[in-house]
C-alpha cells in the first residue's frame, strides 16, 4: 500500500468511527443482494429517482428567475407568466431548464404509473412488502399535490381554471366545504395569494415530504429485500456465508445494468425535450400560452394527461344520494380510486405473488383494469358526451370491481406452483 | 406476457378511436417556412408594419431578430419605429383602456399567440395562415369584418389593403369582390412568411433546440454502446 492510500484510509477510518460512511454503502449497495432476474419492469424505479433529482436541480434553477406574481405587468400581462417567457428567451439556456423540467413532470407519472404496474404484475405488495407499497402510495399521493401545485405556477388559462375546478371540489363537501375551499384558495377567487401559497408548496413543503418518502421507501425495501418477476424469497436460500443464492451485489452488478436503463430513458426524454417539447399539448397545453384571464373560461377545461383517469371517475358519477349533491359524490369517488390502492396488499388472498403462476383469473382482470385506466384516461381529456359518459361510468365499475372483488377471486384462482428458485 | 401487452394495447386503442371527437373549422396546412431567412425577414416586415401597432410582442426584443439573419443596423433603421435601443422589447404605444374601449377588447400580445393556437385541427401557424386569410365584409359587425375561422372577431382586416376585400357569397364560400395591392397567390405567401415568423416569435429557440437535439441524441448513442458494453462486461459470469 502507497502512502497515499494509506493516508486516504486513514480518513476513510476516522469518518467510519463517526459516521456509517463504508458499512452504509455495503447495506445499501456493494452488499446489499438483489434478485438476480429483474427484468424490463425493474428499470422504473431507478428511473423515478432520476426524474426527482432533475426535477429537483431543474426546480432550484428555474426559481432563480421565475416570479410568483399575479399583478399585471406594463404589458398588461400577469408578472408569472412573463417571467416564465424571460426564462423561455432571455435566460441563457432558460428554454432548455424549463422543458427538463415541464417533460420531467410527465415523465415522473410514465414512470411511476410503469413502476406501480410492475408491483400488479410481480406482487411486490405482498408480505413482507406492505409497508414499501404504502410508503410508496404516498409518494404517489404527494407527486400528484406536487404536479397540482406546479401546474399553477406558469399562470395561463389551464393553470389558473384546473386550480379553479380543483379547488371548487372542495366545496362539495357539506357543512364545511365553501369555507374550507376559501381557506384553501385565500381569497374568493384564484389569485395572487393563491399563486404565491402554491409556490410555496410546490418549492419546499411537499418536495420535502418526498424525499423524506423516498428515503423511507427505499430504507423500507432494503430492510426485506427486492421482490423479483418469481415471486418468491431469494433469502430461502442461502450459502454458507449467509448471501443469497440468487442474489448479486446491487453494485455493481444492477448500477451497471440500471445505467443502460437510465441512457434509453434520457433518449426518449430527449426526443421529447428537444423535437416536440409541447407533447403533442399533452406535456404543455396549448391553452396554457394564453396568461390567466379570470373572466373568460376555456370552451374545455381537462386536467394534465395524468391525472384524467381520476377527473373521469368523478365525471362518472352523475347521481345525487342520500340528499347529497353528484358532485360530492363524484369527488369522494376520485378520492376512492387513488386511496383503494392502499389497500392492495391486504385484497390480494393468492397463494403465489407473481402473475407467472398466477391463473387466468387474475390475468384477465388486471387486463380489464388496465383497459379500463387506459379508457379513463383517455376520456377525461375529451369534452363529455351521453355515450363518453356510459363507457366511462363502466370503466369505473371495472376500476373499482378490480379491487373490491379482488379478496374472492384471486383465492378462487387457479394457480402454478411456484419454484424453488427464480427462472432467471 | 408479450401477446398478454400486445392484446392489451390493441384493446385499448381500438375503442378510443370509436370515442375521438371530430375536428371543428377545415384548417388549411400553413406551408413550412421556418427554415427560409427571407420568408422570416419579410414576415418581421410585415408584422412590425401591420401587427405591432394594436399588437405588443412584449416578450420579444428587436435584437432577437438577428436570429433570422438581421443586423442591429438592419433592425434599428428598417424595423424599429417607436424605440430607439435594439435591446428593448415590442411593445405598443396604445393604451390598453383605450385599446378596449375602440375594440370592446384589448388586443392580445402576439408573442406566443402561434403557440396558444394549436388544436386538433392543425398547428398554431395552420389556424393563424386560415384566419388571415378568411376574413370577409360583414356590416353587421361593428368593424364591418366577420372571419370564417374565428366567428365575430373583434379584429377588423389589417391587411386588407394587400388582400382586398371578400365578401361571402349564396354558397357560404368567400370570393374576392374587390382586389387587393397583392394577387391572391401573392397574398398567400405574405401570409405564410407572416406565419412563419410569428412561429419563429412564439419560440425563437426553437432552431437551435432542434440542431442540439442531434448532438445529444448522438452523444446518447455513442453513451448507450459504451454503458451496454460495460453491462455485458459484468454480467457475463452471472446465469
Amino acid at each position: 500500500m502507497s502512502a497515499m492510500t494509506a493516508k486516504l484510509q486513514g480518513l476513510l477510518d476516522w469518518v467510519d468511527e463517526r459516521f456509517p460512511a463504508t458499512s452504509g454503502w455495503k447495506a445499501h449497495l456493494s452488499e446489499y443482494y438483489a434478485p438476480k432476474n429483474f427484468n424490463f419492469w425493474y428499470f422504473f424505479g431507478s428511473l423515478a429517482l432520476v426524474v426527482l433529482v432533475n426535477q429537483i436541480l431543474t426546480g432550484i434553477l428555474l426559481t432563480m428567475h421565475y416570479k410568483p406574481d399575479a399583478t399585471l405587468n406594463g404589458s398588461g400581462v400577469p408578472v408569472a407568466f412573463a417571467s416564465v417567457e424571460y426564462i423561455m428567451r432571455d435566460v441563457p439556456w432558460g428554454w432548455l431548464i424549463r422543458y427538463m423540467h415541464s417533460t420531467g413532470a410527465s415523465a415522473f407519472f410514465v414512470v411511476v404509473y410503469l413502476h406501480m404496474f410492475r408491483g400488479l404484475l410481480y406482487g411486490s405488495h405482498r408480505k413482507p412488502r406492505e409497508l414499501i407499497w404504502i410508503f410508496g402510495m404516498l409518494i404517489f399521493l404527494m407527486l400528484m399535490a406536487e404536479a397540482f401545485f406546479g401546474y399553477l405556477l406558469p399562470w395561463g388559462q389551464m393553470s389558473f381554471w384546473g386550480a379553479q375546478v380543483i379547488v371548487n371540489m372542495f366545496s362539495a363537501i357539506p357543512l364545511i366545504g365553501p369555507d374550507l375551499s376559501l381557506w384553501l384558495r385565500g381569497d374568493f377567487v384564484v389569485g395572487d395569494a393563491t399563486l404565491n401559497r402554491f409556490f410555496a408548496f410546490h418549492v419546499i413543503a411537499v418536495p420535502l415530504v418526498l424525499v423524506g418518502l423516498v428515503a423511507a421507501h427505499l430504507i423500507a425495501l432494503h430492510e426485506v429485500g427486492s421482490n423479483n418477476p418469481d415471486g418468491i424469497e431469494i433469502k430461502k436460500n442461502k450459502d454458507a456465508k449467509g448471501i443469497p443464492l440468487d442474489g448479486i451485489p446491487f453494485h455493481p452488478y444492477y448500477t451497471v445494468k440500471d445505467i443502460v436503463g437510465v441512457v434509453v430513458f434520457l433518449m426518449v426524454c430527449s426526443v421529447v425535450i428537444f423535437f416536440m417539447p409541447e407533447g403533442g399539448g399533452y406535456f404543455l397545453e396549448s391553452n396554457n400560452f394564453i396568461p390567466a384571464n379570470p373572466f373568460q373560461t376555456p370552451a374545455h377545461i381537462a386536467p394534465v394527461w395524468y391525472f384524467t383517469p381520476y377527473y373521469s371517475v368523478l365525471r362518472s358519477i352523475t347521481y345525487p344520494l342520500f340528499g347529497l349533491e353528484a358532485k360530492f359524490w363524484g369527488v369522494v369517488g376520485m378520492g376512492a380510486a387513488v386511496v383503494i390502492f392502499f389497500l392492495l396488499p391486504w385484497l390480494d388472498r393468492s397463494p403465489v405473488k407473481s402473475i407467472r403462476y398466477k391463473g387466468p383469473v387474475y390475468k384477465t382482470a388486471l387486463a380489464l383494469f388496465v383497459i379500463a385506466f387506459g379508457t379513463l384516461g383517455y376520456l377525461g381529456v375529451l369534452p363529455p358526451t351521453p355515450v363518453r359518459t356510459l363507457v366511462g361510468q363502466i370503466c369505473s365499475v371495472v376500476y373499482f370491481a378490480f379491487f373490491i372483488l379482488m379478496p374472492i377471486y384471486s383465492k378462487l384462482d387457479k394457480c402454478k406452483q411456484e419454484p424453488e428458485r427464480v427462472t432467471g | 406476457m408479450k401477446k398478454l401487452l400486445l392484446a392489451l394495447l390493441a384493446l385499448i386503442l381500438v375503442p378510443l378511436t370509436v370515442l375521438a371527437s371530430e375536428g371543428e373549422f377545415h384548417l388549411d396546412h400553413a406551408p413550412d417556412k421556418s427554415a427560409d431567412p427571407a420568408a422570416l425577414q419579410n414576415g418581421a416586415k410585415l408584422f412590425v408594419n401591420y401587427c405591432l401597432n394594436c399588437h405588443s410582442a412584449s416578450y420579444m426584443r428587436y435584437n432577437r431578430l438577428r436570429d433570422i439573419g438581421l443586423s442591429d443596423q438592419q433592425i434599428k433603421d428598417n424595423l424599429m419605429f417607436t424605440v430607439d435601443k435594439v435591446g428593448e422589447p415590442m411593445t405598443i404605444a396604445m393604451r390598453r383602456a383605450d385599446a378596449k374601449q375602440w375594440f370592446g377588447v384589448a388586443p392580445p400580445d402576439l408573442s406566443v399567440v402561434a403557440r396558444s393556437r394549436t388544436s386538433e385541427a392543425g398547428s398554431g401557424a395552420d389556424w393563424l395562415y386560415s384566419y388571415l386569410r378568411n376574413f370577409y365584409r360583414d356590416d353587421s359587425r361593428p368593424s364591418g369584418w366577420n372571419n370564417l375561422v374565428f366567428a365575430n372577431v373583434a379584429m377588423p382586416h389589417a391587411l386588407w389593403q394587400l388582400q382586398g376585400e371578400q365578401v361571402m357569397g349564396e354558397d357560404h364560400k368567400l370570393r374576392l369582390d374587390k382586389p387587393g395591392r397583392l394577387a391572391p397567390a401573392e397574398y398567400d405567401a405574405a401570409v405564410a412568411d407572416l406565419v412563419a415568423y410569428l412561429q419563429y416569435m412564439g419560440e425563437p429557440s426553437a432552431r437551435t433546440r432542434k440542431q442540439l437535439g442531434i448532438y445529444v441524441l448522438l452523444f446518447l448513442a455513442v453513451f448507450f454502446v459504451l454503458a451496454y458494453a460495460l453491462k455485458r462486461e459484468f454480467w457475463k459470469d452471472i446465469h
